[in-house]
């Protein structure tokens, strides 16, 4: 059964209305079992777990660095492209918003992947809009053709493609796609992408099937935050999950959360998550999964960053630029959205290190695949 | 002490670099420990770079760096990476390790078996992470790798010698060195794994994310000495009966 097949016996008001109806009993019993399904989830994103944060954190802490030890992964992303066939209502690269769009030619990317090595990294992420024709299948191959002697890790977030497109592109270096579904509303979903191929709810929340079957080596999914009920976007993210992790075995995993951030488009977050409940929501990923990475962008401020990566956090970013050229060839370009840390990626380790942790650089090698 | 391939030790402690809050506490760690063969990550270390973070703290004559495979799927990837390994670190030593599920990180024993007979081939010496399976141990033997290396528990999993039986079988059968890999969570699962008669053991997790990596480095150094000793030393067999303070059969000799 693909997910979209067991999505859609799903109805969301009903999960909405079963996650607000957790008790303390049942956060207490996803606290202590040794293993937590879906419903345990649900309890631990609940309103009754509110008062169990400090628990949640001290085991969602004590089960990342059982997998994943005192170390953080550092990564960073290249905006390749602002061009875009799409309107999103929170993006400021929604075609309907005015402004100058440019493709890094070739010699423009080499730029900008040299000013990232001299930051220190070795895993770059390239983003992109959806601008099929300028910017598709045989521009990612160009791309990754260009990048690959540089980087020991390549991720990419840049519109959904084929099964066959993928396995195009995965043997010319591409080891993660994330691909966030936005939100699982799917008349939500409708309203926020009312143009372009990215309207097609199915397409979309279908990419991971098809990401899996191209035997994608690792993929990051998420929703963003602010546009539905948080909580039950989360647990269909988690049901997401654990789908695929069931159905394509041998490809890693990754969760996201953004929240949304002001940007030139400018729509207001219809549900506000406090930093308690994003705490919270990265404590239940954990406490509900021990295997998957989980990341945290610069859109989250400084203090929360300091102290997320106690708990549960595996990735993060650092001095990244969210505009094509951003690093060097043209910085003054506009920005998708604003960044909220600032840090260098020095300052980041050594914040990282003051922590009790290692801020790690490289974790994959061409060699491996 | 314990001989494999060309190199004798005289720790039975291996050791492993991931996890670890920085390179200088894992360096401290690894002194510490006593080991003399530690093994490192393929994908962690920049084998271009003479000055790699990880390598530079590992620069002491009382380490024999063992490269693994860790975050390879099949044998075709296994046979490249022990290449390039082999080329920049200057060792045939290998780890080899494939786990194409990365969520439990267990071993693939069809590929493994493939990549060893042929890493054997190429002239490595090949000490393959498998699953406690004594007949995969036996076939692997027969194809030429220096020692086995079955799991006690999943990687990481700190919970001890979960898979003890098929251990005892490994150990009793195999003409190479046992080396129990994976899952050993305190020093006491590590006297346990030496006192089976294990010829070693490799722990990583236990040590690196410890609240004193320096610490639990010692106390597990001691734990494998203290098993082995009990090994030598023949270890009195717990009595699975109970015997009669008037024997049954005593009769017989009044007759």
């Amino acid at each position: 059964m693909s997910f979209a097949a067991l999505f859609h016996q799903y109805n969301w008001d009903e999960v909405k209305a079963s996650i607000y109806a957790k008790t303390a009993e049942d956060v207490r019993r996803a606290l202590d079992g040794p293993t937590r399904t879906l419903e345990d989830f649900k309890a631990l994103v609940s309103p009754a777990a509110v008062p169990f944060l400090e628990e949640m954190a001290v085991l969602s802490n004590r089960l990342t660095q059982k997998r994943f030890g005192k170390t953080i992964q550092m990564y960073v992303p290249m905006y390749l492209s602002n061009e875009c066939q799409n309107i999103c209502t929170y993006c400021g690269f929604s075609l309907d918003n005015k402004l100058p769009r440019r493709t890094l030619t070739n010699t423009e990317i080499l730029k900008e992947a040299a000013a990232i090595r001299e930051m220190g990294y070795d895993h770059v992420l390239l983003v992109t809009g959806e601008a099929n024709r300028t910017v598709g299948v045989e521009y990612f191959k160009r791309t990754l053709e260009l990048i690959k002697p540089h980087f020991s890790h390549i991720s990419m977030e840049v519109q959904p493609m084929e099964q066959e497109e993928y396995e195009e592109l995965i043997p010319l270096g591409l080891n993660t796609v994330l691909v966030y579904q936005e939100t699982y509303h799917e008349d939500d979903y409708k309203k926020h992408h009312p143009k372009g191929k990215k309207s097609n709810f199915e397409y979309r929340v279908d990419t991971p099937d098809r990401l899996g079957k191209a035997g994608i080596h690792k993929m990051g999914l998420g929703v963003l935050i602010g546009l539905e009920d948080w909580r039950t976007d989360c647990f269909f993210t988690a049901m997401h999950l654990n789908y695929l992790e069931k159905t394509y075995w041998k490809t890693r995993y990754s969760l996201s959360f953004p929240r949304l951030r002001p940007h030139s488009g400018g729509l207001e977050p219809k549900v506000e998550m406090t930093d308690r409940e994003l705490v919270q929501l990265i404590c239940a990923y954990r406490i509900f999964n021990g295997e998957v990475e989980l990341s945290l962008s610069t859109r989250e401020s400084e203090k929360f960053r300091n102290h997320a990566i106690q708990l549960g956090i595996t990735s993060i970013s650092a001095g990244s630029k969210t505009n094509p050229g951003g690093y060097v060839v043209e910085p003054q370009s506009l920005e998708q959205f604003e960044i909220n840390d600032e840090r260098s990626p020095a300052e980041i380790a050594r914040m990282i290190a003051d922590n009790g942790y290692e801020a790690v650089w490289k974790d994959w090698d061409h060699s491996l695949a | 002490m314990l001989t494999i391939a060309d190199k004798t030790f005289s720790s039975r402690l291996f050791t492993g670099t991931g996890k670890f809050s920085s390179s200088k506490l894992m360096e401290e760690a690894l002194i510490a420990s006593g080991s003399e063969l530690v093994t490192v990550a393929l994908k962690r270390v920049d084998i271009t770079d003479s000055s790699d973070d990880i390598l530079s703290h590992l620069d002491h004559p009382q380490f024999n760096l063992l490269p693994n495979t860790s975050g390879v799927r099949t044998a075709k990837e296994a046979i490249f990476a022990a290449e390039m390994a082999r080329e920049a670190l200057e060792t045939n030593w290998l780890k080899l390790e494939i786990h194409p599920d990365p969520k439990y990180l267990l071993p693939d024993p069809i590929e493994t078996l493939l990549a060893a007979e042929e890493l054997v081939k190429r002239g490595f010496v090949v000490m393959p992470y498998i699953h406690a399976d004594p007949v995969l141990c036996k076939r692997l033997e027969e194809v030429g790798c220096a020692v086995v290396m079955p799991l006690g528990s999943t990687i990481g999993s700190n919970k001890g010698l979960k898979t003890i039986d098929f251990l005892e079988i490994i150990i009793e059968q195999s003409k190479i060195p046992v080396v129990v890999d994976a899952g050993i969570g305190a020093p006491s699962d590590a006297a346990k794994a030496m006192e089976l008669g294990a010829d070693a053991v490799l722990v990583n997790t236990a040590i690196a994310v410890s609240q004193d990596p320096v610490k639990m480095a010692q106390a597990f150094r001691i734990g494998v000495e203290a098993g082995r000793m009990a090994f030598e030393a023949k270890l009195a067999k717990p009595l699975s009966h109970a015997s009669a303070s008037s024997p049954l059969t005593a009769f017989l000799d009044e007759l």
